[in-house]
């Protein structure tokens, strides 16, 4: 099992240094939910299809690394709020050992 | 007032395979939706997505399986109040209950079912601080009647279908019409993309790209909206209008089902899952995606095991005096209440001679 550490800043602000395996086939947004890092209900609501934008996250770092967003998801960022360059959908990126490192914020939850 | 035996809150896949099993016993249902199509998010987030998951269908789009669901309870005739969200829930004497939705339809059943999902879908509003006492002065997320924007100053603020079609409907009936989209491409149907450039080229349309609408101004209802323009020398720009429709798509929220005074937990509503499904509240049962249980897991296929399980405990709620054995629809077939009647064919026996 190879596990990368990436730092998740939940939407109240706090940093928490966690623990993503990279041999489990989850994204993002999985790790977030795995460490119940935003309250259920409010984070991946459509379950990770790039249909809703509840897991928008702002890439801190490493965005060169980070795979192209595809249609859906730039059309879910057309149609969410509080949306900056470096909002990627969390959902849409796989969890690679190239992202060790990785730092990101996860967006506010919007009504 | 609407009487049947299960009200069902829900029209998702677990709503309407409910109807199903329900239908087995004998007991009728309704089901309330504020969508106005069944199937839940199966209809209205990802109809052309397949799913892999559904015991027996290697693979299925979800919306074949939302109308495969129809046709299978169909026997059933469900009843449906759709386009209508379930507001208040009022437990009489009898232990029986009354459930009235936003628009006032009232329902009568000894048994609610909630198979909400994720609940009911409702339109995003922007993140503007003070949009909500514009509401209905000049604010609306839905456009009900498009008649009331005659001759009127409209901004509408998106950049997918319903903000393209809604533009092209209300330039032909508006005195002016303003699209603003946060950037320069729509992401709409081709042809309602080129007819909104077209519509802005003769001056019906007037495209506001690369901008947001941040603010609103009005005494006591909506004279202006404030547009922010990105990367241009003059940033806000105060425009006089008369109504402001912003169209961002559609979320699902817990809703006025939150205020029942059930046991929610983590956005869901608790259940006794060593059971029956019921709530905390005894003939208030939740199935599917909205109910909460150690070791939940929120698969179609979990909902209509659910389902199932809810339905027996139903029927006992309703003839406490009879005792109810379960059947093989193999065995038994399905008497509808239709009067059509399905079964297997019969094994003919003739000796040969």
């Amino acid at each position: 099992m190879s596990d990368i550490k990436i730092t998740i800043i939940d939407r109240q602000g706090e940093a928490h240094n966690v623990d993503a395996p990279t041999d489990m086939n989850l994204n993002l947004m999985e790790v977030i939910r795995m460490h119940e890092l935003a309250p259920e209900g409010t984070i991946g609501i459509c379950g990770g299809m790039a249909m809703c934008a509840s897991c928008q996250c702002y890439m801190l770092n490493l965005e060169h690394m980070l795979p192209e967003k595809a249609y859906e998801e730039e059309d879910m960022l057309d149609q969410a709020f509080f949306v900056q360059d470096n909002s990627r959908l969390s959902c849409q990126i796989p969890i690679r050992e190239d992202l060790e490192g990785l730092e990101i914020k996860i967006a506010p939850v919007s009504e | 007032m609407i009487k049947t035996d299960i009200l069902i809150i829900g029209a998702g896949p677990t709503g309407l395979f409910a109807v199903f099993e329900a239908g087995l016993l004998k007991l009728k249902c309704h089901l309330i939706d504020a969508l106005p199509q069944p199937g839940g998010q199966c209809s209205e987030i990802y109809p052309k997505k397949p799913i892999y998951d559904i015991p027996g269908f290697p693979e299925v789009l979800a919306g074949d399986l939302v109308n495969n669901l129809m046709d299978q309870i169909k026997p059933f005739e469900p009843g449906f109040t759709l386009g209508e969200r379930a507001e208040n829930i009022e437990k009489l004497e009898d232990e029986t209950f009354i459930v009235t939705t936003n628009k006032g339809t009232k329902h009568h059943a000894p048994v609610v079912v909630i198979a909400g999902g994720l609940g009911s879908f409702e339109p995003r509003k922007p993140p503007i601080p003070n949009i909500k006492n514009y509401e209905d002065k000049g604010v609306a997320y839905i456009i009900r009647d498009p008649e009331i924007y005659k001759d009127k100053r409209v901004v509408i603020a998106g950049g997918g279908d319903s903000a393209l079609d809604w533009s092209i409907y209300l330039a032909g009936i508006a005195k002016e019409v303003s699209l603003v989209h946060r950037r320069k491409d729509f992401r709409g149907a081709l042809d309602s993309v080129e007819k909104v450039e077209e519509l802005s080229k003769i001056g019906k349309i007037n495209l506001i790209t690369d901008s947001e609408v941040v603010d609103l101004k009005g005494e006591g209802g909506l004279d202006a909206v404030v547009i922010r323009h990105k990367d241009e020398a003059v940033e806000e720009q105060v425009k006089e209008v008369d109504a402001f429709i912003p169209l961002f798509g559609l979320s699902p929220k817990l809703g006025p089902i939150a205020d029942w005074g059930l046991e929610i937990e983590k956005n869901a509503i608790k259940v006794n899952n060593s059971y029956d499904y019921q709530t905390n509240i005894p003939g208030i049962y939740a199935i599917g995606d909205v109910n909460t249980y150690p070791g939940k897991l929120k698969l179609i296929l979990c909902g209509f095991h659910e389902a199932a399980i809810m339905c027996q405990s139903a029927y006992q709620r309703i003839f406490p005096e009879k005792r109810y054995v379960m059947k093989y629809t193999t065995v038994s077939g399905i008497d509808g209440f239709d009067g059509t009647r399905k079964e297997a064919k019969r094994e003919v026996v003739k000796s040969i001679n």
